[in-house]
């Protein structure tokens, strides 16, 4: 299906064209959320199901909204996006609201954001126009490479000095990403990981306590089962106890009983998988490989680079979210705190993430457009 | 544009790569899933349930005492106690250092609570102390917000009524030593679960310790859901416990404090009474004594020390522990060895001048003048020494020893306390064995009289006088009656012992006649020893043996210059007086020894003693 004129599309036929299939697959995926906040709140829809309720209704709108908006848009305002977070992630490294041992959040007052999970969706648009403006042979170049590798430091700089490991992590590896796809040389990304591996030890040194013991805890979590590695041992034992179908909605013992650590944040995904067994959390896995899936055609089917490469790019973030968060709570990753998307309970993560996703859409509709490098129309 | 064509291939190729990557990424995570829930979800569901249910024991109610009459002498009162819940403590040291402010807390106090922490399963509240005064409960109710991981119980503890009355006999309880436990363990004991409720108190001596597993009961469980932080989300299931059996006891607690009361005064005293036929104790008194309370809420070290130091042995339950020489009221059973033998003609007449030679050496009569020329029951209500030299020179410490035996002395006689000792007889291959000395012919006319060697606990003297009153039968002592459920009801006990037929000890008739005539006439004939101390009332008349048993070596010069007398000499030194008898002297039922440590003649002291709880005996005895 080929719009006759991409460049110029009414809001009637963005509506007509957008993805409903991936919406209501997106909806699926929060409502499940909403679901195992319920049961997690003890059967109530306080105190966390109905407010995630109220707040991923609110984040489909904000994401329908974005989708309509024209990917031009996005070109052009990548580079100021990316400068407004990165001043925000200054604000809050000066004068941050402290929680949970680390300084992450803004308040707004009505609305408490997270700079460093928006800085995701910005770096990824400001490198994608970065790369989109290059020919092949530019990026040859190395000194043409300085540049973004500025845009990603400068703000996995300023995460980790919040500290906060996780999210530094993944603005890496989701921009790595970004970077090979945009046609950097393979021998680049080798000598880079032959310089992470060198200044690895004395990074070592830097890790905050309570990293370095995540990571030791990671490593042997059955060494301090009461301390440290109670929260992986507990996350393992409230999973495994699920079985094939699990113990029902709401029959979760372990995490009905608090044995469960932050149930309705990171650890969200046993509850599921206590709940409904292998089953269950197969069936959550399954639809966040067909949104992934969908993120790649997206991104293949793109007629410019822009596209490809931010569509790519979210993609890329949205899975590793994904496989971080399952991944811990399955022993099989060290604690870091990423949310399970859509479903964890949690303001700008989910916004974050639902901001993507009406980017994704948008780029969908305007895959056909042509975009020059210098963002004007071709 | 060719540029971007070959950009779009690239990208295409890279982004399969990349997508297949992630993809067999997300194969792992399914695989590890699968792992957790599949191939190891036994083991998790069983740490889940683990996890989930915790298991809390519930204390038994102890077995109550009572005593034939179905008084109480043992029961549980409520107690007001602070306790921790172990799970919402966070500095421990902290915490006591804040309660100690309100209620006496002991360095052993703190070990005690330390070591119940250590060997609790988290949910059962550890006691920090018993017995709060209404004060002290207030004191802390009122800042339990301050003291987080305290509460206020109530719970059970034990109480003895009668105090120092019953203090030897009953025993008392205490907390579980470690001691306890390893033993518990090495007997594999099934109710080792009791043993683990902290705060459990146990029986440590006398009754309560040698009855305490019946009395103790069976623990009762409640299985819990719990949740993370310990808080009961609701009961599973629940065993109530079994309470412990009810005792009754032979012991007449009014004779007992009668008793109690008439030794009062004595500084180092016991008594005894039981029943001739059936072996069952009615009365036992030690004194001094000391108050069993004491004990229950962990004794205070002041205490302890002053109970363990006194000279009198307040803690020592002298009817069974404590051994003295016998001393005359053994003279009975010799005459039973002369006469058993055949050698004894109880006619025969024997002459006393106050002594009797043995080669250089010479053993002096009590009587410094002499008993003159005495037969059998003369010289047994005289108290004749010089007799029984000579009896014993003819007869010879073999037939002396196996007649002791048979009467049991020298072993224990297994009655149901703890703590029995089975006094001593001398023999001549235990001289050898452990002196390495052949017999002297002067120690069997010493052991004739109930010195040198000999020793005997006041439980055997009443014994002995029992064979001898109830027609040859070797009866034996016991204390405990029945056991029953919720009460004291004698219509629903299960006797402890059963009735039993006592084997005979195959003494003649006449034998035993002769003695107990004999013995009557010590206290009921102006010749006897005891006869200022005998009971007019004919229905309650007695029968017995004084003794004055002596502690120190009297030298000949001190005999020239005259004895000093009992009153001069410092209390350690003066003669113990013992009476061992029984009554009434037609169809005798009751047997007594008592003995007062220290107290000058047996027929001055301890008999006018033991007329009086004879006389209290036989008047409250209606059956």
């Amino acid at each position: 299906m080929r719009l006759s004129s991409s460049d110029h599309l009414s809001l009637g036929d963005k509506l007509r064209h957008l993805n409903w299939a991936i919406v209501a697959l997106i909806t699926l995926i929060g409502l499940i959320g909403v679901a195992l906040l319920y049961s997690a709140g003890g059967k109530n829809w306080q105190p966390w199901a109905f407010a995630q309720l109220t707040r991923f209704g609110m984040g489909l709108v904000i994401m329908l909204f974005l989708a309509l908006v024209d990917i031009r848009f996005w070109l052009r305002a990548a580079y100021p996006l990316y400068w407004i977070m990165l001043f925000l992630l200054v604000v809050v490294e000066i004068m941050g609201h402290v929680g949970m041992g680390a300084q992450r959040w803004i308040n707004l007052g009505f609305f408490v954001i997270q700079p460093s999970e928006l800085m995701k969706i910005a770096l990824t648009l400001a490198l994608a126009k970065y790369f989109h403006g290059m020919s092949l042979e530019d990026i040859g170049h190395p000194i043409k490479l300085v540049m973004p590798v500025m845009m990603v430091l400068m703000p996995v700089g300023l995460v980790l000095l919040q500290p906060n490991l996780g999210t530094a992590t993944l603005l890496m590896l989701a921009s790595a990403g970004v970077f090979f796809t945009g046609g950097v040389r393979w021998w680049k990304f080798l000598i880079v990981f032959a310089l992470v591996a060198a200044i690895l030890p004395i990074g070592w040194h830097h890790l905050h306590d309570y990293q370095r013991a995540r990571l030791m805890t990671f490593m042997n979590p059955g060494a301090d089962p009461l301390g440290r590695g109670y929260n992986i041992l507990q996350s393992k034992i409230a999973l495994g106890s699920g079985g094939f179908f699990g113990k029902g909605f709401g029959q979760g013992t372990q995490s009905q009983l608090q044995f469960l650590p932050e149930k309705h944040t990171d650890f969200i995904f046993v509850v599921l998988a206590e709940e409904f067994g292998l089953f269950g959390a197969l069936f959550l896995l399954a639809l966040y490989g067909l949104l992934i899936a969908y993120g790649y055609l997206v991104a293949l089917n793109c007629r410019n680079q822009f596209g490809r490469l931010t569509a790519f790019g979210l993609t890329t973030s949205f899975f590793l979210y994904v496989f971080v968060n399952i991944g811990m709570v399955t022993g099989t990753l060290p604690v870091v705190g990423i949310p399970l998307p859509l479903v964890s309970y949690g303001g700008t993560a989910m916004m974050t993430l639902l901001i993507g996703c009406g980017v994704l859409l948008g780029i969908a509709l305007h895959r056909d457009m042509r975009l020059s490098r210098t963002g004007s129309y071709d | 544009m060719a540029g971007d064509s070959e950009q779009s291939r690239l990208f295409t190729r890279r982004a399969f790569l990349i997508g297949g990557v992630q993809a067999s990424l997300f194969a792992l995570l399914a695989g590890r899933v699968y792992y957790l829930d599949v191939i190891e979800g036994e083991k998790y569901r069983t740490l889940a349930e683990e996890n989930r249910i915790n298991l809390r024991l519930l204390a038994p109610r102890r077995g109550q005492i009572f005593d034939r009459n179905g008084a109480p002498l043992a029961l549980n009162q409520q107690n007001f106690r602070v306790v921790l819940l172990p799970e919402q403590i966070d500095d421990l040291d902290e915490l006591l250092d804040k309660l100690s402010l309100y209620i006496e807390l002991t360095a052993n106090d703190r070990k005690r609570i330390d070591r119940d922490l250590r060997n609790n399963d988290s949910l059962n509240a550890v006691v920090v102390k018993d017995n709060l005064t209404r004060d002290q409960m207030d004191a802390i109710a009122v800042r339990s917000s301050s003291l987080p991981g305290t509460d206020i119980d109530v719970g059970e503890v034990r109480s003895y009524p009668y105090g120092a009355a019953t203090a030897h006999l009953l025993g008392y309880v205490g907390t579980v030593s470690d001691n306890d436990l390893d033993k518990a363990d090495a007997e594999d004991d099934d109710d080792n679960d009791v043993l683990s409720i902290p705060g459990i108190r146990i029986g440590k001596n006398g009754v309560e310790k040698q009855y305490d597993e019946p009395l103790r009961g069976i623990a009762g469980d409640v299985e819990m859901e719990v949740n993370a932080h310990g808080n009961v989300v609701r009961e599973l299931t629940r065993n109530d416990p079994d309470p412990g059996a009810d005792l009754t006891l032979g012991i007449d607690i009014g004779l007992q404090q009668f008793a109690q009361q008439r030794l009062m005064k004595d500084e180092g005293a016991s008594a005894v009474i039981m029943d001739i036929h059936t072996g069952e104790v009615r009365m036992m008194v030690s004194q001094p004594g000391f108050d069993p309370n004491l004990f229950t809420y962990g004794i205070a070290q002041d205490d302890w020390r002053h109970l363990n130091t006194d000279e009198h042995a307040p803690l020592m339950n002298k009817i069974i522990t404590g051994v003295y020489a016998p001393g005359s009221t053994i003279k009975p059973m010799v005459a039973m060895a002369g006469l058993d033998s055949g050698i004894l003609d109880p006619t025969e007449k024997v002459y006393c001048p106050g002594y009797f030679d043995l080669g250089d050496y010479r053993f002096h009569c009590w009587k410094h003048d002499g008993h003159g020329h005495v037969d059998l029951r003369g010289a047994i209500a005289g108290s004749c020494d010089t007799y029984f030299y000579t009896l014993g020179h003819r007869i010879g410490i073999d037939r002396i020893q196996a007649m002791a035996h048979r009467f049991g002395m020298g072993q224990k006689l297994g009655i149901d306390l703890p703590h029995e000792r089975g006094g001593f007889v001398p023999s001549r291959t235990w001289k050898l064995a452990t002196r390495r000395q052949s017999w002297q012919q002067g120690e069997t006319l010493a052991a004739a009289i109930g010195q040198g060697y000999m020793l005997a606990s006041p439980l055997q003297l009443a014994v002995m006088a029992a064979r001898i009153a109830n027609g040859g039968y070797a009866v034996t002592p016991h204390v405990a009656r029945g056991w029953s459920r919720g009460g004291s009801s004698p219509l629903n006990q299960t006797p402890v012992f059963a009735a039993q037929n006592w084997p005979t000890m195959g003494l003649e008739p006449k034998h035993l006649a002769t003695v107990q005539d004999a013995m009557a006439a010590v206290v009921n004939e102006p010749i006897g020893t005891a006869y200022a101390a005998r009971i007019i009332k004919p229905n309650l008349s007695y029968a017995g043996k004084t003794g004055t048993a002596q502690v120190r070596h009297i030298s000949e010069s001190e005999r020239e210059e005259g004895i000093i007398a009992n009153d001069a000499l410092p209390w350690k030194q003066r003669d113990h007086a013992l009476f061992a008898g029984y009554g009434p002297v037609d169809n005798p039922r009751f047997s007594i020894a008592v003995v007062i440590e220290h107290g000058g003649s047996g027929g001055h002291t301890a008999a006018p003693i033991a007329r009086d709880l004879m006389q209290e005996c036989l008047e409250r005895d209606k059956t």
